[in-house]
């Protein structure tokens, strides 16, 4: 491809937790880049490594035990898993911020808003700003994510407010450094769904006006099909499948994907898919091959020996999945 | 069909504090203020709602968690409250799954001693009660050995069905499922979920599926009936419910759901973009509770709680866009733009804590 170095490229990363009587093998050969602008999703099931893959990126894993055994993660072409502390906090905040999945856990219940939100932008500014200047840039960005009557909102505490108006206090805070990359784990999920669509509008709106990078983490795929151009799915540390948002989810390739989209409950009825049999590989000892070949309807020899590469489907659809290896000349599902 | 559990004008109130310590005037939580709905023999009535709503208070009520503070709930025209007291075969008839596995479970019991619980108490008339929980994880489709495992040592999918299984254990007629799959991935809650419509075919159970996921209701409910602080607002058959569908609530609800097909999106109804939020159950706006959130907001929304109103047989909606009947959607739209726009009454009776 002709296109430009990616904003965030990640390339074979492997990630271990260290537990008593072995070893966790959380993540076996992540890939994953974000574009300039582009908004990717990241989708599976919990425990699939979603979120470690991403507190790898911004190097917030506690280690130990946790250990990077391989790979690379690269921002703006900057090695991140070589990065001095110094350099490391400049690209937090500044390169790429992240948004957690609870905003009740993620602020900090003794301090106000206004604290929190001004040590974000004091960080950010340096010693430059005075404090009626950062202030006036505490209200500003209270303002930006529709919040109203932001000048009490300043001095309340976390507890005092909403779910929906939380969750909007931790998009301002993570957009306040105007990042380059947002990091969104499971932006919604915690909210009632009238708040969180009416969160993840926002959130999209002003995303498109500062021409922002996204990873959305979800296992919702109706949020992600929303609110996304590109779709990876993980599936017990691996990267399954990736492909344009549309063309996921009219011609999903990989098995585990078909499976996944099929489980979904759907508002147009015809019942409900019995599930995925099986359950997700033990860590500890992962299934060798492909780690869905226990699961996979399709399986076959070759699944139980080797990790299936990623197979390209076209241009720009990938599926780690030997049904698409052209030397095995099984016609895929 | 026979109605097996009904609700008539069910409340509860909870006194969550005191505005004035000298006279004790009591602050009220009206968690379930009046709901009235019926369950058939052999249905699944789907109750959602957003949190705070009140469903899961009404399945609290009907278990004995916590006695309502007015108004009647009956099994099969026999009252559950006597005196205050529910008579012990109405506890065996009317069972409960909760949400979460994890905390409903005791860790410190196996299998069997979880399963055999409710067989001492309510089927002490079995001889051998490991025959019996035996017959019952078979029944769930779980290996025997897991008789002799602790919670812990199961997968969150396996724990709800062990749940699933303690609630048969009493063979009960009706029950209430509260958010059964709410804490489980996609592929685990397909199987759950099946697992619970073959058991409801077999053993002629009914359900109250207390949820919020409307897709999943679609799939499973024979009618569905949605809450708001406290309140039914629409109920009605699935299949015209989401063809259909006539209060506002129900609409931004069908409207704010994520959806993954194109046919899907079809199906929603046109976009009313949800605004506002689930106002403080302490601190009910009065008129219609939904008004401040209502894009259709008339004056009377403010002032008059709308009544129950059957718009065709079994679909019944709480509105005052329907004072007298099914209506067009252009006569409807002629009173909407009514309103003076942007006047939104303070909800009166606030007095601050």
């Amino acid at each position: 491809m002709d296109r430009p170095t990616p904003l965030l490229q990640i390339h074979d990363l492997r990630l271990q937790y260290r537990v008593y009587g072995g070893a966790l093998q959380v993540l076996d050969g992540v890939h994953l880049h974000v574009h300039v602008g582009e908004k990717v999703g990241l989708v599976g099931e919990t425990g699939c490594g979603k979120t470690s893959t991403m507190k790898a990126v911004l190097r917030v894993l506690p280690m130990p035990p946790a250990q990077i055994t391989g790979g690379s993660i690269r921002f703006k072409g900057q090695e991140i898993l070589a990065m001095d502390p110094r350099t490391l906090q400049q690209v937090r905040g500044r390169g790429i911020s992240m948004i957690f999945q609870d905003p009740t856990a993620a602020l900090n219940p003794v301090f106000t808003v206004g604290q929190q939100l001004e040590a974000v932008l004091r960080s950010h500014w340096g010693r430059r700003a005075d404090r009626g200047e950062i202030r006036a840039a505490a209200l500003a960005a209270l303002e930006e994510v529709a919040l109203a009557d932001p000048d009490r909102l300043l001095d309340a505490y976390p507890v005092q407010l909403s779910g929906g108006m939380r969750q909007r206090i931790c998009i301002a805070m993570a957009l306040a450094t105007k990042p380059e990359l947002l990091i969104a784990d499971e932006p919604g999920t915690a909210l009632d769904v009238t708040i969180q669509d009416q969160v993840l509008r926002l959130l999209h709106n002003l995303v498109e006006e500062r021409n922002t990078s996204v990873i959305l983490i979800s296992h919702s795929l109706g949020i992600v099909r929303q609110l996304t151009d590109r779709v990876y799915v993980m599936y017990a540390g691996t990267m399954v499948e990736s492909a344009p948002t549309r063309k996921l989810f009219t011609h999903p390739g990989h098995p585990y994907t078909q499976q996944l989209m099929e489980v979904v409950p759907r508002l147009s009825g015809g019942g409900i898919a019995p599930g995925i049999p099986g359950r997700i590989p033990d860590y500890l000892d992962p299934p060798t091959g492909c780690r869905f070949h226990p699961r996979c309807p399709h399986a076959m020899e070759i699944c139980r020996r080797e990790k299936p590469p990623a197979f390209s489907l076209d241009q720009d659809h990938q599926v780690a999945c030997f049904l698409y290896d052209p030397a095995q000349g099984s016609p895929a599902p | 069909m026979a109605t097996i559990l009904e609700y008539r004008n069910l409340k509860k109130h909870f006194t969550v504090g005191y505005r004035d310590l000298r006279r004790r005037r009591p602050i009220t939580v009206k968690a379930v203020d009046g709901v009235s709905f019926h369950i058939q023999e052999g249905e699944t009535v789907g109750l959602v709602g957003e949190s705070g709503s009140g469903k899961s208070t009404v399945a609290y009520t009907t278990v004995g968690m916590y006695a309502p503070t007015a108004g009647r709930i009956e099994y099969r025209g026999e009252s559950i409250y006597r005196n205050g007291r529910r008579p012990a075969h109405l506890k065996k008839e009317i069972q409960i799954v909760f949400q979460d596995p994890g905390s409903s479970l005791n860790p410190r019991h196996t299998v069997k001693q979880i399963l055999e619980l409710p067989l001492r108490i309510h089927r002490p008339e079995v001889g051998n009660r490991l025959e019996e929980t035996a017959r019952l994880l078979e029944m769930v489709e779980l290996p025997l050995e897991y008789l002799y495992k602790y919670p812990r040592a199961l997968s969150g999918g396996e724990r709800q069905i062990v749940a699933v299984a303690r609630a048969l254990a009493a063979e009960p007629s009706v029950i209430l499922l509260d958010e059964p799959t709410s804490a489980l991935d996609v592929s685990v809650q397909g199987k759950v979920i099946h697992l619970l419509l073959r058991l409801q075919r077999e053993l002629h159970l009914s359900y109250l599926f207390i949820t919020h996921d409307l897709s999943l209701m679609r799939n499973v409910a024979d009618r569905v009936a949605i809450m708001y602080l406290g309140k039914i607002c629409e109920i009605a058959p699935t299949q015209e419910f989401f063809q259909a569908p006539q209060h506002p609530y129900t609409q931004m609800l069908l409207s704010a759901i994520p959806v993954i097909s194109e046919e899907e999106e079809r199906l929603k109804p046109e976009k009313i973009v949800p605004t506002g939020e689930i106002p403080s159950p302490v601190n009910v706006p009065p008129g219609c509770s939904f008004h401040l959130r209502c894009p259709y907001r008339m004056e009377i929304c403010a002032q008059v709680d709308p009544e129950m109103i059957q718009l065709t047989p079994g679909h019944f909606v709480r509105c005052h866009l329907y004072p007298d009947g099914p209506p067009t959607l252009e006569s409807a739209n002629g009173d909407r733009h009514g309103t003076d726009q942007g006047h939104v009454p303070e909800p009166r009776g606030h007095r601050g804590l």
